[in-house]
């Protein structure tokens, strides 16, 4: 089971966090703080996991970017590694070669992104387009409801 | 100039949808993304707080702008602020009609509410009502809600919904559904057992999503009771038989592999029901072996599935063919070149180790290879295969090699982690009780702190009773070494509490049994201890008993008792200490210093820390005095049941208490005092009415006072009780207030400033230059570890050991070959590109330079020239070789710069766009970091 995903840039800001298990906010900036040291200090040709606290933190970069998940300690390491790879590659598609500015600005979508993929810390759906699928209809909903909302509005607009 | 930016900006007008937030959101994110320092970052997000806070004041906030201000708030709280003020919003906004806005409402409260806090409450209303929409697109959104906040009191007021929703025509739906199931599982396991059949339903759903997340809950319901599933068994087999046949759509594939998500957790479920059942692992042979045939093991997640493979076969009873696949797959593993595969091939040679033994012979170089890598976790995971494989052979090797270690580092968790290792293999193993002692030393005096106080006491009790049974020189002998090494160590500054409690009590029991040390050194050394520690009081209490028993000791042998200045001084401080127990301690040591031998000698014999204490339960000697108190007109004593049955009768609140558990905790808190007030009141009301059936009872009349002084002490617990459901747990931020990286030291000195390829070679050379030395030194290790006790293994073993350093030297070239040309393309590492040279250049001047040069279509090579222009040419150059390398994945080919053109071509275009997108919005991206623009994927 997934506790927690961490997205941090290289100079260790944080673009996005997602808690499986409660965390009061004072030990997740801890937490972060220290993953971040941790992890952000290991050179480039080593394991992509650490042992931290009794769990395992498996993480990969990106660019400047760094993907983190923290498992329990039974869990296998390398189908994290994967679960992180499927995530990277449905926001490549969705966002058409995604850079880590998208993410800074668009950082509630990557939520709904993620929420369609992990559940509960589990992963959820493991085909890349089921999740396409229902994230494409759910942005199609919005604009639908946005142009709805347009039209009414020009609607009151001409008759006031 | 002029140019660029209308296309930049035609280009982003084309481009759809854009980030579509507001100017004041881009500037946060951009002055944040700017921030130099955490404070300044502080400053900007609390200055944001405070905005926030003045507009949501306002009346009459359109929903559009309050959409914003939730996303705003969402992303104050992910960067570590608090952002509660505004909770309420985010809640108010769920309910909305609208989905875009209720969807926003529903991601900021999960991101923002545990399950636990009180405005759940509210929100219960809206998710029964979404679950309901007509809409599936809402009904999933409320689903997902459900699986973040729902907790255990409300769980019934969604589940019939969500268990009607299993048939959804959807099939999102009824994987969220499931998913939803799940967690209430998790929550509150009495809430659905009575559900449970739908799990084993929806395995058989036509949809591969649903039937992959039923495995889920699947996976804790075996767990849990494995007996009741083993009628799957086939069912699963089949079901990865089927996946691995690609039977499911293509769209599950990945990387070439069938829905490999699918195919571990359901090896992961199998490995559960073969656990232990022959038959059971039978049906499984057949496509556990087929997997490590069609596994591809040059790709990630084809390994990933290998190793859990090697995870089932560990679990379940296997066949020798099996064994021997998994033992292929384990040696693939590490003789891997990547650390990812060899640390997955230390592990699973841990697993395996149990059913063969001698596995882990072959692999000794490998093992000890990884016991010397720089990087910790392949060093620690190596760890834990030796404490595995520890045996009383190996254990001393094994255990300094722990100790030296666990000195090393900083990280307490982990160090608390190895010195109970170290303790539990020295207490299985110890070959004699000298290494013991020497060992808990080690432990104690590196990490006392973090051991548990068990472990000490253990080691006290051990001293104490000695080893063997009989051989009570053995036992003195045990002791006397004890004793001192233990004064040879007290002089060292600053020792762990825990130490200096077993020194002080060593000292005080067996400091003068042998006669080699004198009382007064003794004790002047017990009176240094209590000074320098004088802020310990635990240490105190243990050093003045320590001396009571030296003191003892000595008035019993008939010897006249000289205190030391410093111990009466010592003594007479503790008289008036604040603490009542060292005052109790330091008047008992000064009443003893009175009496005389014989009444000495029967309060603390000597040697006698083992003999059981007979206590006399009933306290009968008490029952003279207890019959004068009652003919004196005191009450007698009723009993505990007595009481409380009592009470059942009289007083309803307890029985509503009965009627609802599961409200308990909100209730009680507040109604606690009143029952107890009453008890006493009904004791002492009802004991003059003379009741036969308590007096037969009462076994042990005791007076009224005590009886309060009872009531009082269980209230007090149960206030404890209280405190502790809410108070947060202390042990999480004691044990890793003080840890800092314990990578930074190789970390740090490994790559100073220097680029990748030069930075990843320098340390490996260096260390395969040195590896002919260490060479014999390492075979010796390894004899030493991996050496059997038959002497035919050993021989064996030499033998092998000649046709090692041939392999070994075989084995370099090709490992050294392609670091100087490029480091060897890995799939699961990116390079780390020079920190230095990127952030010196300006990124406005390199995606001019591109543009050009892409409009000169095809033009001059020399892209890299005008990209890093500032940067030193030798260090650009690598890193961005190594980051094509890298990102062309895994074509092994040369990165020419024609291919890196192509590569890097459209993707600086995309970058351009966003970066002209961003200008328009007027914002400018004057960060020092181009790499935000830099694509993700290769």
């Amino acid at each position: 089971q997934i506790h927690f995903v961490l997205l941090v840039s290289r100079q260790g800001k944080v673009r996005l966090t997602k808690w499986y298990s409660p965390y009061t906010q004072k030990e997740r900036s801890k937490v972060i703080r220290e993953l971040s040291g941790v992890i952000l200090n290991r050179g480039p040709k080593l394991c992509n996991f650490v042992e931290w606290r009794g769990y395992k933190v498996v993480y990969k970069r990106y660019a400047s970017l760094y993907f983190c998940m923290c498992i329990d300690a039974e869990d296998n390491e390398l189908e994290v590694l994967e679960i992180i790879h499927h995530y990277v590659e449905i926001l490549d598609r969705y966002f058409g070669s995604v850079c880590e500015l998208d993410l800074i600005f668009n950082f509630h979508k990557a939520y709904y992104i993620l929420d369609e993929l992990l559940i509960a810390g589990e992963i959820q759906e493991s085909s890349k387009k089921t999740v396409a699928r229902i994230i494409s209809a759910q942005d199609q909903m919005v604009e639908a409801a946005k142009e709805e909302a347009g039209s009414i509005s020009y609607i009151i607009a001409q008759a006031s | 100039m002029e140019q660029l930016k209308t296309i930049g900006r035609e280009l982003a007008m084309g481009s759809q949808g854009g980030f579509g937030q507001s100017k004041e959101f881009l500037d946060l994110v951009k002055s944040i993304g700017e921030a130099r320092s955490k404070a300044e970052e502080d400053r900007i997000v609390l200055s944001e707080i405070d905005i926030l806070k003045r507009k949501l004041l306002e009346p009459d906030i359109p929903k559009r702008k309050m959409k914003e201000y939730i996303i705003r708030l969402v992303y104050i709280e992910m960067l570590g602020h608090d952002a509660s003020f505004a909770y309420i919003h985010a809640v108010k906004m769920s309910h909305d009609d609208n989905l875009l806005l209720k969807r926003t409402g529903y991601l900021a409260v999960t991101l923002f509410l545990n399950e636990d806090h009180d405005l759940i409450i509210l929100i219960v209303n809206t998710i029964q009502k979404d679950l309901r929409s007509d809409n599936y697109l809402v009904v999933c959104a409320a689903l997902n809600a459900i699986c973040r906040l729902i907790n255990e009191e409300t769980i019934p007021a969604v589940l019939p919904q969500v268990v009607d929703l299993l048939n959804h025509h959807k099939e999102a739906v009824r994987k969220k559904a499931i998913m939803a199931l799940h967690r209430f599982h998790r929550k509150s396991p009495s809430s659905v057992s009575h559900l449970i059949s739908n799990f084993r339903k929806r395995l058989c759903d036509n949809d591969p999503g649903v039937m992959g997340a039923t495995l889920c809950p699947l996976f804790d319901l075996i767990t849990e009771d494995v007996a009741s599933y083993k009628d799957l068994v086939s069912s699963f087999v089949s079901i990865l038989k089927q996946v691995t046949e690609r039977r499911l759509p293509k769209s599950y594939d990945y990387h070439q592999m069938p829905a490999p998500f699918i195919q571990i957790k359901l090896l992961k479920i199998m490995a559960l029901l073969g656990s232990g059942d022959k038959s059971a692992s039978e049906i499984m042979y057949m496509v556990l072996g087929d997997l490590f045939k069609k596994c591809d093991s040059s790709t990630n997640i084809g390994n990933a599935i290998l190793y859990e493979c090697i995870r089932s076969i560990s679990c379940i009873i296997p066949s020798p063919k099996l064994l021997e696949a998994a033992a292929d797959a384990i040696s693939k593993f590490l003789k891997s070149d990547s650390h990812n595969l060899k640390y997955m091939g230390i592990d699973g040679l841990g697993r395996l180790i149990k059913i063969s033994p001698d596995i882990a012979e072959q692999h000794q170089l490998a093992v000890i290879d990884c016991l010397e890598d720089p990087d910790d976790t392949l060093k620690r995971k190596t760890f834990e295969l030796l404490y595995k494989m520890t045996k009383s052979s190996n254990v001393e090797v094994i255990v300094d090699r722990m100790i030296d270690y666990m000195i090393s580092i900083n990280d307490n968790h982990y160090k608390t982690e190895i010195a109970s290792r170290c303790v539990e293999l020295a207490e299985q193993f110890a070959p004699s009780n000298q290494w013991f002692i020497q060992i808990m030393n080690k432990v104690f005096e590196h990490a006392g702190d973090l051991v548990n106080i068990k472990v000490a006491h253990n080691l006290m009790r051990l001293i104490a009773e000695g080893f063997g049974e009989d051989d009570d020189d053995a036992d003195s002998k045990l002791r006397l070494s004890a004793v001192e090494s233990y004064l040879q160590i007290m002089s060292e500054p600053k020792l762990p509490s825990l130490f200096l409690q077993v020194i002080s009590w060593v000292l005080g029991e067996y400091g003068t049994a042998d006669g080699k040390y004198s009382a007064s050194y003794i004790s002047g050394k017990l009176c240094d201890v209590a000074d320098a520690y004088s802020s310990d009081e635990t240490v105190k209490g243990y050093a003045v008993s320590a001396l009571m028993k030296i003191y003892a000791f000595e008035i019993a042998s008939g010897r006249k008792v000289d205190v030391l200045p410093e111990c009466q001084s010592l003594i007479e401080e503790l008289l008036a200490s604040h603490s009542t127990d060292l005052q109790q301690r330091a008047y008992e040591l000064q009443a003893l210093l009175a009496l005389d031998a014989r009444a000495v000698e029967s309060i603390l014999p000597l040697d006698a820390s083992c003999e059981d204490i007979e206590v006399d339960k009933d306290l009968s000697f008490l029952n003279g005095y207890i019959q004068q108190a009652i003919e004196s007109g005191a009450q007698p004593y009723i009993s505990e049941r007595e009481r409380s049955g009592m009470l059942e009768t009289t007083d309803y609140h307890s029985q509503d208490h009965h009627e609802v558990p599961s409200h308990a905790l909100r209730f009680e808190a507040y109604e606690r005092p009143k029952p107890s007030s009453l008890r006493t009141q009904a004791s002492t009301e009802l004991v003059p009415l003379p009741e036969p059936s308590y007096y037969s009872e009462a076994h042990q009349p005791i007076s009224t006072s005590s009886v309060s002084e009872r009531e009082s002490s269980e209230i007090k617990l149960r206030l404890d009780g209280v405190k502790q459901k809410w108070g947060r747990p202390s042990y999480q931020s004691s044990t890793s207030a003080s840890s800092t990286p314990p990578q930074a030291a190789n970390g740090t000195s490994s790559h100073p400033d220097v680029g990748v390829g030069s930075s990843s070679l320098k340390p490996r050379s260096s260390y395969e230059s040195k590896k002919p030395e260490i060479y014999p030194e390492k075979q010796r290790l390894a004899a030493s570890l991996f050496g059997g006790s038959s002497s035919s293994r050993s021989d064996r073993k030499s033998s092998s050991g000649g046709h090692k350093p041939a392999k070994g030297t075989a084995s370099k070239p090709p490992k050294e070959n392609p670091i100087p040309v490029q480091p060897p393309p890995d799939l699961l590492d990116f390079g780390e590109p020079t920190a230095t040279s990127v952030t010196a250049t300006d990124p406005f001047k390199e995606l001019e330079g591109l543009m050009d040069s892409s409009s000169q279509d095809g033009g001059s090579t020399d892209v890299m020239g005008v990209l890093y222009s500032d940067a030193a040419p030798v260090t650009t150059t690598t890193s961005v070789d190594s980051l094509l390398s890298e990102l062309s994945d895994s074509s092994k080919g040369n990165p020419g710069t024609y291919q890196s053109q192509t590569s890097k071509g459209p993707n600086s275009q995309e970058a351009l766009e966003k970066d002209a997108l961003v200008r328009q919005m007027g914002v400018n991206p004057t960060s020092q970091n181009p790499t935000l623009f830099k694509d993700l994927l290769g």
